[in-house]
């Protein structure tokens, strides 16, 4: 299975995807942008200032998930040895990054307003603060370390570590008293937000994980030339 | 009506910021990441071009370097 998607055979498929993808993601940002900012209605208790969650949360979501996958795939290449992996991994890191440092500031930012602070040490706060440390140190490693076997060792072990994190950052807020409030959207049970705002939040969701696709295609791509251009001086 | 959706009952300069930043850091890392991806691409095709018929020929038993070159001297995006 792993064979089906190796780089020399999908190149052609991730290279010309790019411009689909932005398209579509060009298209899904324009009404997301158009339900969060104009449709979609004011909270009783924070008035406009809930319209922020429409940034925020997806964000934070996505920052999440990307980590997942990043340390899920890491592990991967520990067991399996598959080199494509290693380089999935560092093609998704950078809109992971974006979008952890986007949760923190967009976060401050409706902080503000809702707490009356820009900043507070508490557990999903700080939590998230040191999941964007763990992404900077990722790719650091990619930068710093030339030696690629090298670089993929301990970036796979930072991920692996950061993993940890994943579950503190989702449970933070059940196992400790902090500013946020407990899960308002939940995949098994119901979810307390109205549609008219969850609405919106799906498709500024869906606008943003086509954003970090895009990202993540352009990105593969730059790693594969790379390695093609090496490839060249070999001959 | 327009005086509404800026100020938003006071809130305005909050959410306008969360928004503006989130687009910013969007266009940047799209604009670094588009940057990088032109300059591998630009980097291969000079390096393609330096080489003699036989690595040339060599070089282009694989599909991945003509997909590399057809889409190189096709791309807009």
């Amino acid at each position: 299975m792993f064979k089906f998607f190796e780089p020399n055979k999908i190149f052609s498929i991730t290279f010309r995807a790019q411009k689909y993808v932005l398209f579509l993601f060009i298209i899904v940002l324009s009404i997301g942008l158009t339900e969060a900012l104009i449709l979609s209605p004011e909270d009783y208790k924070q008035s406009h200032s809930v319209r922020i969650m429409y940034v925020h949360v997806p964000s934070a979501w996505i920052s999440l998930g990307i980590f997942a996958i990043i340390a899920f795939l890491s592990l991967g290449s520990f067991v399996f040895k598959n080199k494509n992996f290693p380089l999935i991994s560092k093609s998704l890191a950078p809109s992971g990054f974006i979008f952890s440092v986007i949760a923190l500031v967009t976060g401050a930012i409706w902080g503000k307003p809702t707490w009356g602070t820009w900043w507070a040490w508490d557990a999903r706060i700080t939590s998230m603060l040191v999941l964007a440390l763990f992404y900077m140190m990722y790719l650091l490693v990619w930068r710093i370390f030339e030696n690629k076997d090298q670089a993929t060792k301990i970036t796979s072990i930072i991920a692996i570590v950061g993993a940890i994190n994943i579950p503190i950052i989702k449970f933070s807020v059940d196992w400790w008293t902090t500013l946020h409030q407990n899960t308002s959207v939940n995949i098994l049970s119901e979810t307390s937000i109205h549609p008219s705002m969850l609405i919106p939040l799906g498709i500024m969701t869906a606008a943003f994980v086509l954003f970090s696709l895009l990202i993540f295609l352009m990105k593969y791509n730059t790693e594969l030339i790379k390695i093609k251009n090496k490839g060249l001086d070999r001959l | 009506m327009i005086y509404e959706i800026i100020s938003m009952n006071g809130y305005g300069l909050y959410v306008w910021s969360a928004f503006f930043f989130t687009l910013i850091s969007f266009a940047s890392l799209f604009l670094v990441t588009k940057f990088q991806l032109l300059k591998e691409q630009k980097r291969f095709v000079s390096k393609f071009g330096l080489l003699n018929i036989e690595k040339a020929k060599k070089a282009k038993s694989q599909n991945i370097n003509k997909e590399i070159l057809a889409n190189t001297l096709s791309s807009k995006i």
